[in-house]
């Protein structure tokens, strides 16, 4: 088999990582908590990040701050809240950028290839304003009945508690990290083996 | 007023007369300017090694780190401890039933860690109780008393609770010799009526449940210490013994008459060969074994009732007699297992006895008479030499990697290290005062982790700031990586702690337990959810089934219940995350609080006697909102017909999901 095609198919093929691994990490150190909390978040859950039980921990201190629950298993089985749609819809979207590559990668055309990575980008930028806006939800819409209720000394406004995308954030007695995490390593790596795909096979038409 | 202040002024003038009596005491100064430094761990940094320290006659066992000397915490054992609730909540009560019943209280003396191939293996401690004799067993996973075994037909449980090389055994004996079976009769009867119990107890390899394999009837003797044999002498088991007088009274002159006392060598492995052609006989007796329940955290107690008794003269060629002066106690076996040593606590000398010589002595049946048909050996057939006026009263004998001992004088109140083969003394230090047992990490074992040493002392007196007529016990901690032992720190210890076991941090630290997973639960009352709690009233029983979670109770109002009840509070502990236990206490329970560890259930029994509005709260600061976690329970009169209701926040847990 040509080795572009070769390139598409498996390239594509790696995204069902994403079933396995979390997408992203976000880790909270306190003086409390001087082995951090871990939250990881896959495309289809939740997960311990660090320790047994990180979720719920995480789930548990966010209460004093109001905000909403997590849809950890038990809070889902309870009813206090729905699992996010994401966790439905992503895993269809990473099938169907699968099925697509393989197909694209059969009929092996350039620019089949050159549209499966533009699906991937836009995918990934979408997920990522998907991301943000999550994050700007549970950082500030807080329960108004919440134990601690802080306001922002330049602002005079209810502090927000919302977590960085990306990097590091100083929240209450809590240091945020939010990194990318093994999933997206893989995703970055289809994307590159993709890329690579339509670089080869760019070559082969012009040796031809 | 004026006159107050004329005398103060006077007093202070006096006082400052004085020569201040500690700069005189060299004994305080002498200390090397980088002893600090050795046992300073910087704060957030940790000690290089875990050290079991016997409570003594506070009946715990307390966990302190070395070099630092700091206590990290006392495990209960064999005395009820109302600051985890030990010995008072339903769950662990039956830990501290025996024979004569339930026993608050105990004496404990000797900590060893189990051995895999003669080195510690860091997956328990057993410690013995003196009094009401017994032995348990701890988890070094959990830090928690897992399980206690009665020893039947003993008193004075003292030479014990030492474990072979591959924690095969863990033994007892006994310092009292009793009428066995118990009966009425005159004490003056003694000499040869009484007799002494050996016991060996079975460890299982996989669980560590102890049941005694057999109990040796020995003569009435007062059977002190006891160290395995190891290496070329596994298989062996050496006990020291005094009062082979057989005196009844005035043990301290009648006692100490004879020359010599014995050490009996006692081979294990050829009585097991013996009992397995069916020699010894079965006996009835009565001894209770509790056992701890890690799935449904919850003791029973059994009473066991039978014990297989061996007696010397049916295992000819197992027990032997080594003649040692003058009332030994202390009786240790050094890393090779080559050398026994007495600490002939009257004498002035050591005795070393040679397992090689000892073997060649049975061959050669050098044998010098018997003690109730058990052979006396020969003294110069089995004495490998004398160390000769090392230091006065002579007690305990630990060893390092470099063929050294290191030994406890009592009287002139001093450490002396010295060569075994060359039975010369190398150093001594003063010790203050009247050291009892010394330990190196490692000591019973064939691997000495030979970096420090801890003695234990029996009296403070002035080395401390004073407290009234009743100071600390005290330990102190040595350097003896060099040729001359270096004094490092004075720590304070609790109870009197006799024995210790030590082993390095890194074996076990990794291994230590943070929580118990709620799914793992098996406790027949516990509840996994907050939408599971409710309350139940069963004739004048009334069961409250109640979580606890950062910060309140659920439920946290309970009403119906009434005087003359009978309230059984059984608590969970919902949380999942390490370090956040939730303490529970009741206004008027006459009980001690609980503390819960996550994961955990307890049950505390409250009889309400006065009609109101009684509150309970958590007693473990164990968020910003500990001091809002609290809940009342209202009691109405007898025979008041107030229904049974409990809330949360005013809804009934659990209620709106059904």
């Amino acid at each position: 088999m040509r080795k572009d095609k070769l390139l598409m198919i498996f390239g594509s093929l790696l995204l069902l990582l994403l079933f396995v691994f979390p997408l992203w990490k976000i880790t909270l150190l306190a003086p409390q908590y001087p082995e951090p909390l871990g939250l990881n978040i896959h495309i289809t859950h939740l997960s311990d990040g660090n320790q047994f039980n990180d979720v719920n921990n995480i789930d548990l201190l966010n209460h004093y701050i109001g905000m909403a629950h997590l849809p950890t298993e038990i809070n889902v089985k309870k009813g206090e809240v729905k699992p996010f749609k994401e966790f439905v819809i992503i895993p269809i979207v990473v099938i169907v950028l699968v099925v697509l590559g393989v197909i694209f990668g059969f009929i092996g055309k350039r620019k089949l290839y050159a549209t499966w990575l533009g699906l991937l980008a836009l995918s990934g930028i979408v997920g990522m304003y998907d991301f943000y806006n999550w994050l700007y939800i549970y950082g500030h819409k807080l329960d108004p009945n919440a134990i601690l209720k802080i306001t922002d000394k330049v602002t005079g406004e209810m502090m927000a508690y919302q977590p960085p995308v990306f990097g590091f954030k100083q929240m209450l007695n809590f240091q945020v990290y939010s990194y990318p995490s093994t999933g997206v390593y893989f995703i970055g790596l289809s994307f590159v083996l993709v890329v690579l795909a339509f670089i080869v096979s760019s070559k082969n038409k012009l040796k031809n | 007023m004026k006159s107050i202040f004329a005398f103060l002024t006077v007093a202070v003038f006096l006082v400052s007369c004085n020569p201040a009596p500690t700069s005189s005491k060299s004994s305080k100064g002498a200390l090397a300017s980088n002893a600090a430094e050795k046992v300073y761990v910087a704060p957030g940094q940790y000690d290089e090694y875990y050290a079991f320290l016997s409570g003594g006659f506070s009946g715990q066992l307390a966990v302190y780190g070395l070099p630092s000397g700091r206590l990290f915490r006392v495990i209960p054992v064999f005395s009820q401890d109302p600051q985890e609730g030990y010995g008072y909540n339903e769950e662990t009560k039956p830990m501290l039933n025996t024979s004569h019943g339930f026993i608050p209280w105990g004496d404990s003396h000797h900590p060893d860690i189990s051995q895999t191939n003669g080195v510690i293996d860091g997956r328990w401690v057993f410690i013995n109780e003196n009094n009401t004799p017994r032995i348990a067993r701890i988890s070094l996973k959990t830090f928690e008393t897992e399980e206690i075994i009665e020893i039947p037909n003993s008193a004075g449980n003292h030479s014990s609770s030492f474990v072979t090389e591959n924690s095969e055994y863990v033994v007892a004996g006994t310092r009292f010799a009793i009428p066995i079976p118990q009966r009425d009769m005159p004490i003056s009867d003694y000499k040869g009526n009484f007799k002494a119990s050996l016991s060996f107890i079975k460890i299982n390899p996989e669980s560590g449940h102890m049941n005694i394999a057999f109990q040796l009837r020995m003569p009435g003797f007062d059977y002190d210490l006891s160290h395995p044999g190891r290496g070329k002498s596994h298989g062996w088991f050496f006990f020291s013994m005094y009062n082979t007088e057989e005196a009844h009274s005035l043990l301290e002159v009648n006692a100490s008459q004879n020359d010599k006392d014995f050490i009996a060598a006692v081979n294990w492995k050829k009585i097991e060969e013996y009992i397995k052609q069916g020699k010894g006989h079965k006996e009835q007796t009565r001894y209770a074994h509790n056992l701890w329940n890690d799935d449904t955290h919850t003791a029973t107690s059994t009473m066991e009732k039978e014990i297989w008794v061996v007696n010397p003269v049916d295992v000819p060629g197992a027990i032997y007699l080594l003649p040692t002066p003058k009332s030994p106690h202390g009786c240790d076996v050094d890393p090779t297992g080559e050398y026994i040593i007495g600490n002939g606590k009257l004498a002035a000398s050591m005795t070393v006895h040679s397992f090689t010589k000892m073997k060649k002595a049975i061959a050669d049946k050098a044998f010098d008479g018997d003690a109730y048909g058990i052979p006396i050996l020969k003294f110069e057939a089995v004495n490998y030499g004398t160390l000769e006026q090392p230091g006065l009263g002579p007690l305990h004998t630990e060893f390092d990697t470099r063929g050294n001992a290191y030994t406890s004088f009592f009287i002139s109140s001093e450490v002396v290290k010295w060569n075994i083969k060359d039975l010369k003394v190398i150093d001594r230090h003063p010790v203050y005062y009247s050291v009892g047992h010394l330990m190196i990490p490692g000591g019973n074992s064939r691997k000495p982790f030979d970096k420090y040493l801890v003695v234990l002392n029996k009296i403070t007196k002035d080395r401390y700031l004073p407290t009234g007529p009743e100071v600390c016990q005290s330990a102190q901690l040595f350097d003896i990586s060099g040729d001359k032992m270096q004094l490092l720190l004075d720590f304070p210890t609790i109870g009197e702690p006799h024995y210790a076991a030590g082993i390095p941090a890194k074996m076990i630290m990794d291994k230590s337990q943070k929580i118990y997973k709620l799914e793992d639960n098996k406790h027949p009352d516990a509840v996994k959810s907050e939408a599971d709690t409710k309350v139940i009233r069963k004739g004048n029983e009334v069961h409250v089934y109640m979580s606890m979670i950062r910060s309140h109770f659920s439920p946290d109002n309970i009403e119906g219940v009434k005087v003359g009840d009978k309230v059984f509070f059984h608590i969970t502990n919902l949380e999942q995350d390490y370090d956040v236990p939730h303490g529970f206490a009741m206004i008027g329970a006459n009980t001690s609080e609980m503390l819960i560890m996550p994961g955990r259930t307890s049950t505390l029994i409250w009889e309400p006697k006065e009609v109101g509005v009684w509150p309970f709260y958590c007693t473990d600061f164990c968020s910003a909102l500990h001091q809002e976690m609290q809940g009342y329970v209202r009691v109405s009169a007898k025979g008041a017909n107030t229904p049974i209701k409990y809330t949360l926040d005013d809804e009934v847990p659990g209620e709106e999901e059904e």
